[in-house]
């Protein structure tokens, strides 16, 4: 397995080919091309933003400007859910590509992960942008935080994508199932409303259990909240999980590999 | 010094229990997703099959479809994990297994050719500096910007396999892909097979195509259900191969002639009437009879006076066969017996090519022998000494009748056989022939051999 891993490095200008190659195919044909990347993140903030400002105004006194709040948690929650959605079916698609080359087969998810990290670095330079725009400035010292929230987001988001990936060739149905579970967890994290409101705060025990909570929260303390960042333990202990996670779901994934070629 | 070595290699591939969609949410509520996993069915690709190339060396592997070639090939390059034994390969491999495989519709030619080299285990610099090499051996210069969702099939499988070939691998798995281009393209691979050869460099090849085997390989593995037949020179390997193949075929011809010959007897059996056959009574002559055959139909027919009981076709050894070289020998061999003595008796044989188009026919009133008389049981033999026809699949016309066409026993279309030949001349009587040239005409030595080839099989 480790032998694998170790291989995987040599392949990482694989990697960035095909991750180039994924953003190029996406936008290929289209007119705006790789304006999409910043047209779509805009689209849904302005629409959630109207529906939380006007249709049900947020009271909550921390969440303002709210478009930038929001901003905050959905970024790093469009990044988790297009890379799962994308990798789930990223070894059925590449199937092929799996049947007739030789190549390490966990690079189609990750690559899926890799891609959409590209979108959510794009969707920094708006945020960015937003964050001039308000002048609401984030803390200095908060902002070293933030690769490394980046990081275990990305060792996280590459744990399940492999999981998910092995996982659907044999069992197809993981797809609908993902996109409803992506459903219920968007909710369920701490995105659209702020994790220090009253009513949230009553289930603070039961929101621990989500993970993305705590990247979320992360995120935003780091770029909307002044102050230190307090949830930073949380962060760290998520970052170790994370990595335990990524070498189970590694080795889950090496141990389905030989099945591949035949089940896709 | 081995290039690939397989040791007892076996694989045996599973088939899942086919309910896909009921499985995850049966594999919860039962807690059976272990079990699911196993499979229900097993099949075996290859079994126990051992060989090995000697680096610098060009090996066939042939076989009918589905005995294995391009599972040993996967296994080979690594695709797939042998369940038994051990594969050893040395050196860079590059499996010309699907050409074009990681192709991306929607970007360029020039940007697929990248990722499909580093793929193929090249890096960026290593591409960029075979680009234009690969772009010229494709041909496709002028399209190479272009998307690749805009190739036709045969730019496709171009420049797929000149970006594989250009690897420049240690050791080369080809899986039936050099009907990738035309005429001249085909001629560049072949030619590019060569250099490799020239280069020391390993190719092992898996196709159909016997003749390639037997022009670029120095070694050949026969496998045949998974297992391996035999292996050697593939001179040998070729011929045992085809040997089997005409088994396999005579068989079936056995099957299918017995099968016509006993549906023709069963009407005559019943219906006992002679002249079911309209044109029986106008047949008067040779000549009308064999234009009736074209629109014949295999059948029986005749009053049984003098019945042919059995028809074999035998071949040199006077062994009964369904299929022969092209320019062996071939008897037709008729055992006849009369209920009574007669006087008034003709017998004819004719042969048709698949079309339906009589080939040769003749019997022996028209050979001007007089009958005398039959009595009792007997045996005819009509003795070709070299069977000219090209390769195909003819049938046999076989009867016994009376001077003026009266039927006594009249087998239509009943026999069925090969003519196998190596020369793919076409038509369907290739005359004894051979070729002279004079002057400043000469023809590659090599050649003119496999030219010759097909005259003394």
């Amino acid at each position: 397995m480790f032998a694998h891993l170790a291989q995987l490095i040599r392949y990482r200008g694989l990697i960035v080919s095909l991750v180039a190659r994924e953003l190029k195919a996406r936008y290929r044909g289209s007119v705006l091309g790789f304006l999409w990347s910043f047209i779509n993140p805009l689209l849904l903030l302005s629409i959630y933003t109207f529906v939380f400002t006007v249709v049900f105004p947020n009271t909550n006194p921390y969440t303002k400007p709210y478009a930038l709040f929001f901003f905050c948690g959905i970024l790093p929650w469009n990044w988790f859910a297009s890379s799962l959605m994308e990798s789930s079916s990223a070894l059925v698609a590449g199937g092929n590509l799996i049947k007739k080359v030789l190549f390490p087969a966990e690079i189609l998810p990750l690559v899926n992960v890799f891609a959409n990290m590209v979108h959510f670095c794009l969707g920094l330079l708006i945020l960015a942008a937003f964050i001039v725009g308000y002048r609401h400035w984030p803390d200095g010292a908060g902002l070293l935080w933030f690769p490394v929230t980046v990081l275990v987001q990305l060792v996280f988001t590459c744990a399940l994508a492999l999981f998910l990936s092995a996982l659907t060739v044999h069992f197809r149905d993981i797809r609908d199932l993902l996109a409803n579970l992506l459903m219920f967890w968007f909710w369920a994290t701490p995105i659209i409303y702020p994790w220090t409101d009253p009513n949230v705060s009553r289930f603070h025990s039961l929101f621990n259990l989500n993970p993305f909570t705590h990247l979320a929260v992360t995120y935003q303390e780091i770029l909307f909240f002044p102050g230190p960042v307090g949830h930073a333990r949380w962060l760290l202990a998520l970052g170790v999980a994370s990595v335990v996670l990524f070498l189970a779901a590694y080795w889950f994934f090496d141990r389905l590999r030989d099945s591949f070629a035949e089940a896709v | 010094m081995n290039a690939i070595e397989l040791a007892h290699v076996s694989k045996i591939y599973r088939r899942y229990s086919g309910k896909q969609f009921a499985t995850l949410k049966s594999a919860l509520l039962q807690r059976s997703i272990l079990r699911e996993l196993r499979p229900s069915e097993v099949f075996p690709a290859l079994d126990d099959v051992s060989f090995s190339v000697p680096k610098g060396s060009t090996y066939g592997v042939i076989g009918r479809n589905g005995s294995g070639k391009s599972t040993a090939l996967k296994l080979v390059a690594g695709i797939t994990k042998p369940t038994s034994g051990s594969v050893r390969v040395e050196g860079r491999v590059s499996a010309l297994i699907e050409l074009g495989a990681g192709f991306h519709p929607e970007i360029s030619g020039r940007e697929n050719v990248y990722i499909n080299g580093i793929m193929l285990g090249l890096s960026r610099r290593d591409v960029q500096a075979r680009f234009d090499e690969i772009v010229d051996f494709a041909e496709m210069r002028e399209f190479i910007d272009a998307p690749v969702k805009t190739y036709s099939s045969g730019m496709y499988m171009r420049l797929g396999f000149a970006v594989a070939i250009h690897v420049d691998p240690d050791v080369l798995l080809v899986d039936e892909v050099l009907a990738v281009g035309d005429e001249g393209f085909t001629h560049k691979c072949l030619d590019k097979f060569a250099e490799f050869r020239r280069r020391g460099r390993t190719v092992l090849l898996v196709t159909h195509s016997l003749g390639l085997v037997e022009r670029f390989c120095d070694d050949a593995l026969w496998l045949d259900a998974g297992r391996a037949r035999d292996h050697g020179d593939p001179r040998r390997i070729i011929d045992a191969y085809l040997t089997a193949v005409e088994q396999g075929e005579e068989h079936l011809l056995a099957t299918a002639t017995a099968k016509a010959v006993a549906a023709a007897a069963a009407p005559a059996a019943d219906g006992d009437k002679p002249g079911r056959a309209p044109e029986a009574t106008s047949a008067q002559s040779g000549e009308s009879e064999l234009q009736d055959m074209f629109k014949a139909v295999e059948g029986r027919w005749g009053s049984r006076e003098v019945e042919i009981t059995e028809v074999a076709l035998l071949d040199s050894a006077g062994e009964p066969s369904f299929v022969f070289r092209s320019g062996e020998a071939m008897s037709v061999r008729l055992t006849v017996s009369a209920k009574a003595p007669e006087a008034d008796f003709v017998f004819g044989v004719s042969l048709f090519n698949a079309d339906g188009v009589c080939c040769y026919g003749t019997n022996t009133d028209l050979e001007e022998m007089a009958a005398d008389q039959i009595d009792g049981a007997g045996q005819v033999t009509f003795a070709i000494e070299s069977l000219d026809l090209v390769e195909g699949t003819y049938k046999l016309d076989v009867a016994v009748h009376k001077r003026d066409g009266y039927p006594y026993d009249y087998h239509r279309l009943l026999y069925t056989f090969r003519v196998k030949s190596r020369t793919h001349d076409v038509g369907f009587y290739r005359p004894h022939h051979r070729w002279i040239f004079s002057g400043g005409i000469r023809f590659k030595a090599d050649t003119a051999r496999e030219g010759k080839k097909p005259l003394q099989p």
